[in-house]
């Protein structure tokens, strides 16, 4: 599993594009998703991205989904679940101190960052803690009712 | 040394001065320019609260500030809310380190402002070393938060008067925040801009890893500079003595994030006392630290070697004549 996610991390570049696309095309149905209702529409939701992003990226499926900030590098990969940055603990060849046969998710994300931006890395964009309570949810719909401005959608535990 | 407004009572809240967030020693002392020095204090497997005096005795007149370490290592001791409760009564400035290994944001908040209550002014976040390191590797970790998000949510009790959730404080706590820098361990290049991240997010100390490697260190200072962030924060340097050669490999090859270059272990193998080479090696960096633009105090941290710590501080020169308060300075004694 964790070669595709490093072959992601290198093609970060285009991925984003072709998410991009995805949006695009979110946003243009969302009149008609909003009919059939966001909380029919989860589950299908949640296998698409199961199939993509799951397969693509090793997504833990957290729901509130920040690889754009992470160069495709899914941080819910990391044994202490962080998600604003290495800890101090990467191993000299940038390995993970918990799990020494994967490389660490912080460092791939540098890696992505490189490749996704020249200066203002989106690394750098202190991320809140997680609501727990989005695990398993579709973290694309979310997304969707976000950018749309559907003010259920937001966290109540933004900061 | 002694403020002209100290407390009558020894562990009564100093004033806050203007420009200040914390009633803190530390805070004015990094304030008002002075090159501080901390050190961590190893809590006891211990329900004795002498334990705890005697350790920290052991720094008085050495010691701007003392870390309580929060289950370092994963390992399982006093806790560090326990430590500063009972130091913080003798009027010992302390860092109270909080990992979001163990707790949650409901449990930390609530930890924060009892500290504060306590007169806690100082609190280091971090996110704690991993449980699968520790004594206890089959528990559960928590990582609710990570040492970002962490230092976020105690500024916006501070500054904002309320809860993550938006509730409100009638008091908030008056903590000068925190972070931890490790400048050895990879990504190289984005520790750095960690270094910044964490500012941002409302570090404004920062206690580093232990320096061993010291032409890297100023390598990582040097780019630390160039984004101006000594200015923004002030920035200690981490170092402590090896007790010898093999106990040195064994940290470098079992704690997460230490790196000890190969010379130094070299130096202490040929030396005829390596305990005494250890801590000849700790003065002399401490030394070469001090030199470098930006860097505003030492954090020393002596694992189970405390005793030596008061030796580190006066053969290192690096108090330049001052002394730390501590609860044993009679009035007038000593002023900065």
């Amino acid at each position: 599993m964790s070669r595709t996610r490093y072959w992601s991390v290198r093609n970060a570049r285009w991925l984003k594009t072709l998410y991009a696309s995805v949006e695009w095309l979110l946003i243009k149905a969302n009149p008609l998703l909003q009919k059939i209702g966001y909380e029919r529409l989860d589950r299908p939701f949640v296998r698409i991205e199961k199939m993509t992003k799951g397969v693509l990226l090793d997504s833990q499926s957290c729901g509130q989904c920040i690889v754009s900030f992470t160069g495709l590098s899914c941080p819910m990969n990391c044994p202490k679940a962080m998600r604003n940055g290495p800890c101090g603990g990467v191993r000299d060849d940038g390995t993970c101190e918990v799990k020494p046969d994967m490389k660490c998710v912080w460092v791939l994300a540098w890696e992505g960052n490189k490749r996704l931006s020249n200066d203002g890395y989106p690394i750098q964009v202190v991320q809140p803690p997680m609501d727990h309570r989005l695990i398993g949810h579709s973290a694309w719909l979310r997304e969707l009712r976000l950018k749309t401005r559907d003010p259920a959608a937001a966290s109540s535990d933004e900061i | 040394m002694r403020f002209d407004d100290e407390p009558l009572i020894a562990g009564e809240a100093l004033p806050i001065l203007p420009g200040h967030v914390s009633h803190g020693r530390l805070e004015r002392v990094l304030r008002a320019g002075a090159f501080a020095v901390t050190a961590e204090i190893s809590p006891p497997d211990s329900a004795d609260p002498h334990e705890v005096y005697e350790r920290a005795a052991m720094f008085d007149g050495y010691v701007d500030a003392i870390n309580a370490t929060d289950g370092s290592g994963a390992n399982c001791h006093m806790s560090s809310v326990g430590m500063c409760s009972l130091l913080t009564r003798r009027g010992y400035a302390m860092v109270m380190q909080v990992s979001a290994r163990d707790r949650n944001r409901i449990a930390i908040q609530g930890d924060v402002l009892g500290a504060s209550a306590m007169g806690v002014s100082n609190v280091l976040c971090l996110t704690g070393d991993s449980v699968e390191v520790g004594d206890h590797p089959g528990a559960k970790p928590v990582f609710d938060l990570d040492s970002i998000s962490m230092l976020n949510m105690l500024r916006k009790m501070r500054d904002d008067e309320c809860f993550l959730s938006g509730r409100k404080l009638t008091e908030p706590p008056r903590v000068f925040l925190g972070a931890a820098a490790n400048p050895f361990g990879p990504p190289l290049d984005y520790r750095p801009q960690r270094l910044a991240k964490k500012i941002d997010a409302g570090a404004q100390f920062v206690q580093t890893q232990y320096c061993f490697d010291i032409d890297r260190f100023k390598d990582y200072m040097a780019a630390v500079r160039d984004l101006g962030l000594h200015e923004k924060a002030f920035i200690l340097a981490g170092v402590g003595p090896l007790a010898s050669a093999k106990s040195a490999e064994w940290i470098r090859t079992n704690v997460p994030g230490v790196h000890i270059p190969d010379s130094i272990i070299d130096r202490l193998k040929a030396a005829p006392s390596e305990t005494e080479e250890g801590l000849r090696v700790c003065v002399e960096l401490i030394q070469e630290i001090v030199e470098i633009e930006g860097v505003h105090g030492v954090h020393i941290m002596a694992f189970r070697q405390e005793q030596r710590v008061a030796e580190i501080v006066e053969r290192s020169g690096v108090l330049g004549g001052r002394t730390p308060w501590h609860p044993g300075l009679a009035s007038g004694q000593t002023e900065m």
